[in-house]
Formats: C-alpha cells, sequence, structure tokens
C-alpha cells in the first residue's frame, strides 16, 4: 500500500462521489455544484498522471469557467426548482443498456496494459506542451483559435435579444 | 515510476463515462443534460491523458489532445448554453420533452 495508491483511491473516491451525488440530488443547483467535486477529483489524477498544465487548466476552464456559466445558464432560466421526475420505466431502461456497455467495456479494459511508461513528462511539463503545440500542432492550435472565435460570435448572436418589434419588451 | 496500473484510470473513466450518458438519457432539465455531456467529455480527457502516460509509444501529444478537447468542450458550453436561452425565450421551457417544434 503505497502512498500513490492512497492518493489514488482518496481521488477516486472524490471523483466517483461526485458524479453519484450529480445523478441523484433533486435540485439543479446542488447538481451542479457536486459537478465541482468531480472537476476537481480528475484534475488531481491529472496530476498523479504527471500532467500539471492539463490539470491547472481543468481547475481554470471546468470547476472555474464552465460551472458558473451553468449556474448563469439555471438563473437565466425559470425552472422548476426540483428536478422533474422521469418515469421508471424509462430509467430501468437506460440502466440497463448502461449497465451492459460498463460490462463490456469493463471486460476488455480491467487487464489492459500497453508497453512501458513514459518517462519524462514531468519535466518541464508546460515547455513540453508548448514546444509540440507550436511545432506539430500549429494548424490545430490555430484552428481551435477561430473555433472560439466562431462560437463567442455565435453565443452572442444566438443570446442577443432579437427583432426591432420585440423592442422594449421585458424578457 | 508509477505503481497505478492503467485499467485503474481507464475504469476511473469508464465509470465517469457511464454516469454521464445516464444523466444526459435521463434527466429532463437541458442544463442538465449539458453538464452530462461535460462529465463524458471528461472521461475522455482522463482517458487521454492516461495514454500519454501509458499507452502505446507513450509522448505528451495525449495531453496536447486533452487541451483540444478542453477547448471545443468550452467551446460547446458557450454555444448550447446560448442556444438554450433563445429557446428558453421563444418557448418558456428548460424542459428537453417539451422541446419538441421538429416533430411538429
Amino acid at each position: 500500500m503505497t502512498g500513490e495508491l492512497l492518493i489514488f483511491i482518496f481521488l477516486f473516491l472524490v471523483t466517483i462521489t461526485g458524479g453519484l451525488l450529480m445523478i441523484n440530488l433533486t435540485k439543479v443547483i446542488h447538481m451542479v455544484m457536486a459537478l465541482v467535486l468531480t472537476f476537481l477529483g480528475i484534475a488531481g489524477l491529472f496530476i498523479l498522471l504527471s500532467a500539471e498544465f492539463v490539470a491547472v487548466v481543468q481547475v481554470l476552464i471546468y470547476s472555474g469557467a464552465i460551472t458558473i456559466i451553468m449556474l448563469f445558464g439555471i438563473m437565466l432560466t425559470k425552472h422548476s426548482e426540483e428536478e422533474p421526475k422521469t418515469g421508471w420505466a424509462k430509467k430501468g431502461f437506460v440502466f440497463t443498456g448502461i449497465a451492459i456497455f460498463f460490462f463490456v467495456i469493463f471486460f476488455g479494459i480491467r487487464n489492459l496494459s500497453l508497453g512501458p511508461q513514459a518517462e519524462n513528462l514531468h519535466e518541464k511539463n508546460t515547455e513540453q506542451i508548448g514546444i509540440m503545440l507550436f511545432t506539430d500542432y500549429v494548424i490545430p492550435f490555430e484552428l481551435v483559435s477561430v473555433v472560439l472565435l466562431v462560437s463567442l460570435v455565435g453565443a452572442v448572436i444566438l443570446a442577443k435579444k432579437d427583432g426591432k418589434e420585440k423592442e422594449g419588451e421585458e424578457l | 515510476m508509477s505503481s497505478i496500473p492503467l485499467s485503474a484510470f481507464l475504469v476511473t473513466a469508464l465509470l465517469l463515462f457511464c454516469m454521464g450518458l445516464y444523466g444526459a438519457l435521463t434527466k429532463r432539465n437541458a442544463v442538465i443534460v449539458l453538464i452530462s455531456i461535460e462529465l463524458m467529455l471528461n472521461a475522455v480527457n482522463l482517458n487521454l491523458v492516461a495514454f500519454a502516460k501509458y499507452g502505446v509509444g507513450a509522448s505528451i501529444r495525449g495531453q496536447v489532445f486533452s487541451l483540444f478537447t478542453i477547448t471545443v468542450a468550452a467551446a460547446e458550453a458557450a454555444v448550447g448554453l446560448a442556444i438554450l436561452i433563445s429557446l428558453y425565450r421563444n418557448r418558456a421551457t428548460v424542459n428537453v420533452d417539451e422541446m419538441n417544434t421538429l416533430k411538429k
């Protein structure tokens, strides 16, 4: 029982607990809050996998930005405080399908191991990522910036009040 | 050297993916459905980073790919939420089973 294993088990429990809470809580805001737990747990797992830069990005983007934007979405739309219930028949059907999926994949990956581990990921992690981004992946990198710009403009156009006939009308 | 086997990370990601899939298929609030999709994307990120350390010809490329995934997921969240808000303005609902304009 090494310390590394203990930390892994702790992060695993944090991650899975967040997901289970997300599924089982009834209030929508609480569900989003439970998800922050999952995102932080995943960030911890990233550090365990010697991906410090990705872990920091995960904390910034997911547990910061996306959570806040989802909370805004919840607050800007009127919802019934409680999540409406779905019928048991549908839930059971979906659960059975996902359980089958889980076991099929699980028996595929439970003893999987591929070659030796990478040794040098933790040395100057951010510098390695930067070098890779600006040598092999320049075009995808630039394309991603275009995607971000398009999504920004698209989001503003979609969410702005439309039509002059509705001018002055309250939301 | 890490003593944790690759399959431990893969099983974590699998559990997260299943939870996200379950949420996306059964929840009725559209915001929660979007969040469940984010959960599934997170599971994929975890797999990518795990393969960056343990995979065949392991290298930093997995982490670079996970960064791309995170960016596209953020863009998806922004556009999805904008669509949701404009839909809410027109139909006054966020329940996915009342969004059936295409059926009529």
